[in-house]
């Protein structure tokens, strides 16, 4: 192993780094993949919902044989109080297209598929084997990686780190800092399995259709955070996010919060019944735009969770991370094919690929969004949620009170809360933060 | 009004395959009188419940049920209260799922 060189060495096998892999061997390149896991996969945690349109830019006929679960025909977005969920729904029909938009996938079935596409494609993955440290020439330069294995340094012209927003590599070499517990949420997650027309029934669904739920409110208890329940063929993934720092000062416990998420009355009989198979827990980057490290520099390119492309408004990582992997791929095939050297200035192509794209654009988007949720969170996370619902059971219930009354109850109840100043205010920083 | 049903830690984690590098922690907390807040925090929030308060007041690490989220690598690294690494290749938690 030591004394061949690669083209390119690519740290991780998940999203980021099977795109890049397999884009990068597809066109000839020599490639090597490593992955800690004893297959890849099997570190990987993730929701997990796939976004078909990134992948199918990579490989066209996926739909063929990659492990999906169900296509998503319903999204519900729910705020939830302690004993309610005010929600929207929006379903359609439309989604039951020759190519479905969206899926629901099981991470380290999905990414082992996408990882024998990148040894059919021609590139060595090399399993069970954890990079420990970058090597450098006395110029500056990335010439490789050290491993866990023996045989010292595995050489190549490049490397592209896709080791993941908790990447050892990166951090340790001073190219980006070790993320900042304000910027990355803390995510734990079971799988509740049962059968298949169970999940069908409880729904509203037949064949492969999905529906998905995503919820915030008072289950973070003033911390930014989200629920989330994902419908897969015959599972349930189940979970809720928050961010690090809002863990930390609260001195709260993640499982804790899951189980009162469970046990809210509008989850509980969605999943009632079932049998927990797993339970896993990753960090998910929430920085946004003003949280990306330099993404390129002699010798190396990051890309997916390890370069904080996620996109937190939005809920999409994993499509970030497969486009943000066939660029750097396709920038390192450009230099590499006009002869040109893996230099910081010829690798500055990927970030101007990057540029271009929904990647960063949307990113740029909503720069200012995390922060504002970040300083604002008991607001947006508890006293809103709990406000709408009693407005919305004000509207609902009846009890021989005037309506007047009730509107007007309604209204103070928000002025009380916010005050006037304060309700203009959320609604412009938010207003603003969207655009 | 609410009835929060606690499940145990261990029976979630019971549910996971591990690999256990017997003997080899690939995370251990740095000796102390007492500990930093960011240290103490660990005892709450870590997803697999590995740190613990002993009997003196100090936080002890059993890394066994680690799920390399990395939430303590976030809070603790740089302080150096802790000392982290990935466990050796093939070994730690095995996700089925993910």
């Amino acid at each position: 192993m030591t004394q061949s060189k690669f083209d390119a060495i690519v740290v991780g096998a998940g999203m980021s780094g099977n795109a890049a892999a397999y884009s990068m061997a597809r066109r000839g390149l020599k490639v090597l993949q490593l992955e800690r896991g004893e297959h890849s996969g099997s570190k990987n945690v993730q929701g997990a919902i796939l976004y078909a349109d990134m992948l199918e830019a990579i490989i066209p006929n996926f739909r063929d044989d990659a492990p999906l679960e169900r296509h998503l025909v319903e999204q519900r977005f729910w705020l939830m109080d302690d004993s309610s969920h005010t929600g929207v729904h929006y379903r359609s029909g439309d989604f039951n297209e020759l190519k479905p938009n969206r899926y629901t996938i099981i991470r380290a079935q999905f990414d082992k598929w996408f990882s024998h596409k990148v040894r059919e494609a021609g590139g060595t993955v090399l399993c069970e084997t954890t990079a420990t440290r970058l090597a450098w020439d006395l110029s500056g330069k990335v010439i490789g990686v050290h491993t866990d294995r023996e045989g010292g340094v595995i050489l190549a012209d490049v490397v592209v780190l896709a080791e993941g927003v908790n990447g050892l590599l990166g951090t340790r070499a001073g190219l980006r800092d070790m993320p900042k517990s304000e910027n990355v949420a803390l995510a734990v997650k079971e799988m509740h399995f049962m059968p298949e027309d169970v999940i069908a029934e409880r729904f509203g669904l037949s064949g492969s259709e999905g529906c998905v739920i995503e919820a915030g409110g008072t289950i973070s208890r003033g911390m930014a955070g989200l629920g989330f329940l994902y419908t897969n063929k015959e599972s349930i993934s189940v979970g809720i996010g928050c961010l690090v720092s809002g863990l930390a000062e609260g001195m709260e416990n993640p499982y804790r919060l899951l189980d009162a998420f469970k046990q809210h009355p509008s989850i509980r009989p969605l999943l009632a019944g079932s049998e927990i198979k797993e339970y896993a827990a990753h960090l998910i980057p929430e920085g946004g735009f003003k949280a990306i490290p330099q993404l390129f520099g002699n010798g190396w390119v990051v890309v997916g969770d390890a370069a904080q492309l996620n996109n937190a408004v939005h809920r999409e990582g994993s499509n970030l991370a497969m486009t943000s992997g066939l660029m750097a791929g396709e920038a390192i095939f450009q230099v590499k094919s006009r002869g040109g050297l893996m230099t910081k200035r010829n690798l500055s192509l990927y970030k101007g690929i990057l540029d271009k794209s929904f990647v960063m654009k949307d990113l740029i988007k909503h720069k200012d969004l995390p922060s504002l949720l970040h300083t604002d969170s008991h607001n947006f996370f508890m006293t809103y949620p709990t406000l709408i619902s009693q407005a919305a059971q004000n509207f609902v219930r009846v009890d021989g009170a005037p309506k007047i009354n009730r509107e007007k109850a309604t209204a103070a109840s928000f002025i009380k809360a916010r005050s006037r100043w304060g309700l203009i205010s959320d609604a412009v920083r938010s207003a603003a933060s969207w655009r | 009004m609410k009835t929060t049903i606690i499940e145990r830690i261990e029976d979630k984690l019971y549910q996971n395959r591990y690999l256990v590098d017997t003997g080899r922690p690939h995370i251990t907390v740095r000796p102390h009188l007492s500990p930093s807040p960011s240290l103490l925090a660990l005892t709450k929030i870590c997803p697999a419940k590995c740190y613990e308060l002993n009997e003196i007041g100090q936080v002890a690490i059993v890394s066994d049920g680690c799920l390399e989220c990395g939430t303590c690598r976030v809070l603790c690294e740089a302080s150096g209260d802790i000392k982290w690494n990935y466990p050796r290749g093939g070994f730690g938690v095995l996700f089925k799922f993910g």
